[in-house]
């Protein structure tokens, strides 16, 4: 073999990188919501925070959360009417109890039809998921909101929540 | 970014190509998929890199006239008072961002953080030249950051001289 050493180590690396995530989207399961891939929702929906993924609420969520822009969560997210109908369809149509209902069907477990729950972080499922979290994690300054997924879930923004 | 240009400079598709052709033929599609992908990402920031500050120099002749027409003393913008704009804590918005600083964080030159912990890129342009280039982005995020420190809309004199700071770090 005349290939340098430092290229068959990084064909290696590729290929383990390569077969983790795939592995990982095999393992489908209760943890994996496809993030987001409409870019006027990454653009608009993901610089204050992540761009939570559509499946992680049900329908009437993003409706709600859509008309009250100017109200979120105490900031003012507000969008052009055009851009703001655009992601709402996009949200709309991928939402946990929809498109997006294979991923995001367990996780809106205990919420009654037609609610339109503002905070996945309020969740009766999430909240469940995270009891053995510790509230010293939760302090943590590199954690600063239980909104901030990806503090604890490296890959969150790959679109995967497993224990890690 | 840092882990996609690694990815990229290392995985030579020929490489990857003849150490996989006899063990795992499958994988060997997916690599030259993977290095499709990476040679179009550094092709993608290459472009990137090549910024191009004309819709920048736009912005600021922009509001250079405006504030002409607002105050006809304007004599130019000045990155020091930018500087006292961004670093007073004028606490006149928000409870918990009375400055800018409270968000982009002491130092210009590095990553500051958004109150629900997210990361935000340096502001100077000296270390993120992709700033301040889409006309639109700016006016929004003037508009609502403003409104978060100073309780009020930031006056075109303002946002020229903090832009005029950005640019001098
Ligand atoms: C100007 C900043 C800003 C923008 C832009 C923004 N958000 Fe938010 N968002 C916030 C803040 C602040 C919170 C509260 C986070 C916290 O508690 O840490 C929040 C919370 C949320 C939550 C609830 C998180 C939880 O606790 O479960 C969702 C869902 C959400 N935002 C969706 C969106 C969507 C969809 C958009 C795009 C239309 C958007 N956000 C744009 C600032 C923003
Ligand atoms: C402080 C760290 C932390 C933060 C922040 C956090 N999580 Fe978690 N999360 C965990 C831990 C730890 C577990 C595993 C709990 C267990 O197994 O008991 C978990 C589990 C989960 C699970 C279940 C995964 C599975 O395998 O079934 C989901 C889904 C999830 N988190 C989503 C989120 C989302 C969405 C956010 C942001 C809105 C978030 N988490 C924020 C620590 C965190
Ligand atoms: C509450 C948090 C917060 C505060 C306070 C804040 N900013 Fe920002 N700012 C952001 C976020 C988030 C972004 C968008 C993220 C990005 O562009 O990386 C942003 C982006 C900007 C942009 C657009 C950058 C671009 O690339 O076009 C400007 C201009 C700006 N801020 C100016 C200010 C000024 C001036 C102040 C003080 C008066 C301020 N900000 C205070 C959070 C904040």
């Amino acid at each position: 073999m005349n290939l340098p050493v430092r290229s068959i180590a990084a064909a290696l690396l590729v290929i383990g990188l390569t077969a983790a995530v795939l592995d990982k989207a095999r393992a489908g399961g209760d943890d994996y919501f496809p993030p987001v891939t409409h870019k006027l929702t990454t653009d608009e929906c993901g610089s204050c925070h992540m761009a939570f993924p559509p499946a992680m609420l049900p329908a009437a969520s993003w409706r709600r959360m859509m008309n009250e822009l100017d109200q979120h969560f105490g900031d003012n997210a507000s969008v052009d009417a055009e851009t703001a109908a655009s992601i709402t369809r996009y949200l709309v149509a991928n939402a946990a109890d929809t498109g997006g209902r294979t991923y995001g069907r367990k996780l809106i477990r205990g919420v009654s039809n037609g609610a339109a729950p503002q905070r996945i972080t309020e969740l009766p499922k999430w909240v469940h998921e995270h009891d053995e979290v510790s509230p010293r994690e939760w302090k943590q300054k590199d954690v600063g909101s239980k909104a901030n997924c990806p503090a604890c879930h490296v890959d969150a923004q790959l679109g995967y929540f497993e224990d890690d | 970014m840092n882990a996609g240009f690694s990815i990229g400079s290392v995985a030579a598709p020929h490489t990857a190509s003849t150490l996989n052709d006899k063990t795992h033929p499958l994988r060997t599609h997916e690599i030259m998929t993977l290095s499709h992908y990476a040679i179009a990402f550094l092709c993608a920031l290459g472009l990137a890199n090549t910024t191009f500050a004309g819709p920048r120099d736009a912005l600021l002749e922009r509001y250079a006239m405006t504030a002409k027409a607002a105050e006809p003393a304007f004599a130019g913008f000045s990155a020091n008072r930018g500087e006292a704009l961004h670093r007073t804590e004028h606490a006149k918005g928000k409870a918990d961002t009375p400055a800018c600083t409270s968000c982009h964080g002491p130092n210009v030159r590095a990553a500051g953080r958004t109150r629900s912990g997210k990361p935000i890129e340096p502001m100077a342009i000296s270390v993120s030249p992709e700033r301040y280039l889409d006309t639109a982005k700016v006016e929004k995020w003037f508009k609502r950051n403003c409104d978060e420190v100073l309780g009020r809309e930031c006056t075109p004199r303002e946002k020229g001289d903090w832009l005029a700071y950005m640019t001098s770090q």
